[in-house]
């Protein structure tokens, strides 16, 4: 087995399923019906993608894992998201700036998996990069709105960011794996696309009349190796409930 | 057993509808990529998903089974293939039409070009092509969510009728 090809894709599969299901939180309870749904719609996407990663790690992992085993039957450790996204919905500024500080890595990274020297990531890459570039229209407009708002909706938005900041740039940190997947030619270095992450970001906190923490701040990591924040645990409390309660279940 | 026409296969497809927008076709929508008789008198199917996460998919793939099943097909085999993406470039302009007349305003410009280096700086710029009403035909029309009924469809209304409408995204 390709063991590192395998944990590469567990990240990227995880990544789109763990915040499809923090996502889900919000079905039915949005602030409006428009962002009800389109939380719920971005979740489906997030989901679909999960499904086209997730898939593809079990046939690299070649033990007869499909997607939802492996997303149904691995307890925390094993997940390998960024701590970003599974941080809690909190209100709807927190929500929204998750969502912005994800998006944007996330257009930037497909942008660069398009290249990769591996054709079924590619595939994945293309067909997914259509559909986040709506995400992240979606995420930089309303942060501007809501930035550049009411007095209430700019402090709820800085409180936000300030409060998200320091699991924004986990995604940017090169560990040793990334380094072996980015000499076979399969990924970038994530390091190498915070440059225009930066410069994007700075861009829009301007436009939203918001003051972007220091770039230099100090980042909490450990996600991407399996050592989540309390709250992955909930979080797959509840999306793997049925497993747990009724072990091999289908409909 | 005599197998159908390569004609006779989109034919028979075209009968198929997508199923969350019945007023037009899976042929129209441009998801069948490809048919392909086989010497067995069956025949081989590719189609692929308009977004990953379409829940329609399984639908669609057991619509096509039993409309060539009720054509006196047998052997059917139905493949999704990721690549090249679906685009709604490939809504033919009968598809569009249809779209139109159901009350879906069709994509009113080419999918953005999503491959090489993308311009995330002129993302947020909102869209300056007119999207007609697809009720009254008025172009005072304005976006209202950038996610409507499905993902694939944006929130619209119109400043003329004031009628709300989904307008399909270009993708």
């Amino acid at each position: 087995m390709d063991a590192d090809k395998f944990n590469w894709l567990l990240r990227a599969g995880d990544n789109a399923l763990v915040l499809s299901q923090r996502l889900s939180e919000w079905c039915g309870k949005g602030p409006v019906l428009e962002e009800d749904m389109a939380l719920t719609n971005i979740s489906l996407d997030l989901i679909g993608q999960a499904t086209l990663w997730l898939s593809l790690a079990g046939k690299v992992e070649g033990k007869g894992r499909d997607e939802d085993a492996l997303a149904f039957l691995r307890d925390v450790h094993d997940f390998h998201n960024l701590l970003l996204v599974e941080q809690p919905n909190g209100d709807y500024a927190n929500t929204l700036m998750r969502q912005l500080y994800f998006d944007l890595w996330h257009c930037l990274w497909l942008e660069s998996l398009q290249q990769s020297g591996d054709t079924e990531i590619t595939q994945i890459a293309e067909k997914s990069i259509k559909e986040v570039v709506y995400h992240l229209r979606r995420s930089t407009d309303l942060v501007i709105r809501l930035g550049d708002g009411s007095d209430e909706s700019h402090a709820r938005m800085q409180r936000a960011a300030d409060t998200l900041w320091m699991f924004a740039g986990e995604a940017f940190m090169n560990d040793e794996l990334d380094h072996r997947i980015a000499s076979r030619g399969i990924a970038p270095l994530p390091g190498s696309l915070r440059e225009r992450w930066l410069t994007q970001m700075t861009q829009i906190f301007s436009e939203a009349t918001l003051t972007m923490p220091s770039a230099d701040a100090w980042m909490q990591t450990g996600g991407k190796q399996g050592r989540h924040t309390e709250h992955l645990g909930y979080l797959l409390a509840e999306m793997q409930f049925l497993q747990r309660a009724y072990p091999g279940a289908q409909w | 057993m005599v197998g159908l026409s390569d004609k006779a296969l989109w034919e028979c497809l075209s009968q198929v509808s997508d199923p969350e927008i019945p007023a037009i076709s899976i042929v129209d929508l441009g998801i069948v990529r490809s048919v392909r008789p086989c010497a067995d008198g069956g025949c081989e199917i590719v189609i692929t998903p308009t977004y990953s996460g379409c829940p329609a998919m399984h639908v669609i793939e057991e619509n096509i089974r039993q409309v060539l099943q009720a054509g006196g097909m047998e052997n059917i085999q139905v493949h999704t293939q990721l690549s090249p993406a679906w685009t709604t470039d490939w809504i033919t302009e009968a598809g569009k039409e249809k779209l139109r007349a159901f009350g879906i305003a069709p994509p009113a410009q080419r999918a953005m070009r999503t491959s090489g280096t993308i311009d995330i700086s002129a993302l947020s710029v909102i869209d300056d092509v007119e999207i007609a009403c697809p009720q009254c035909g008025s172009i005072k029309t304005r976006l209202i969510s950038q996610f409507g009924s499905t993902a694939c469809k944006a929130l619209y209304r119109c400043g003329d009728c004031l009628e709300p409408f989904d307008y399909f995204k270009p993708h």
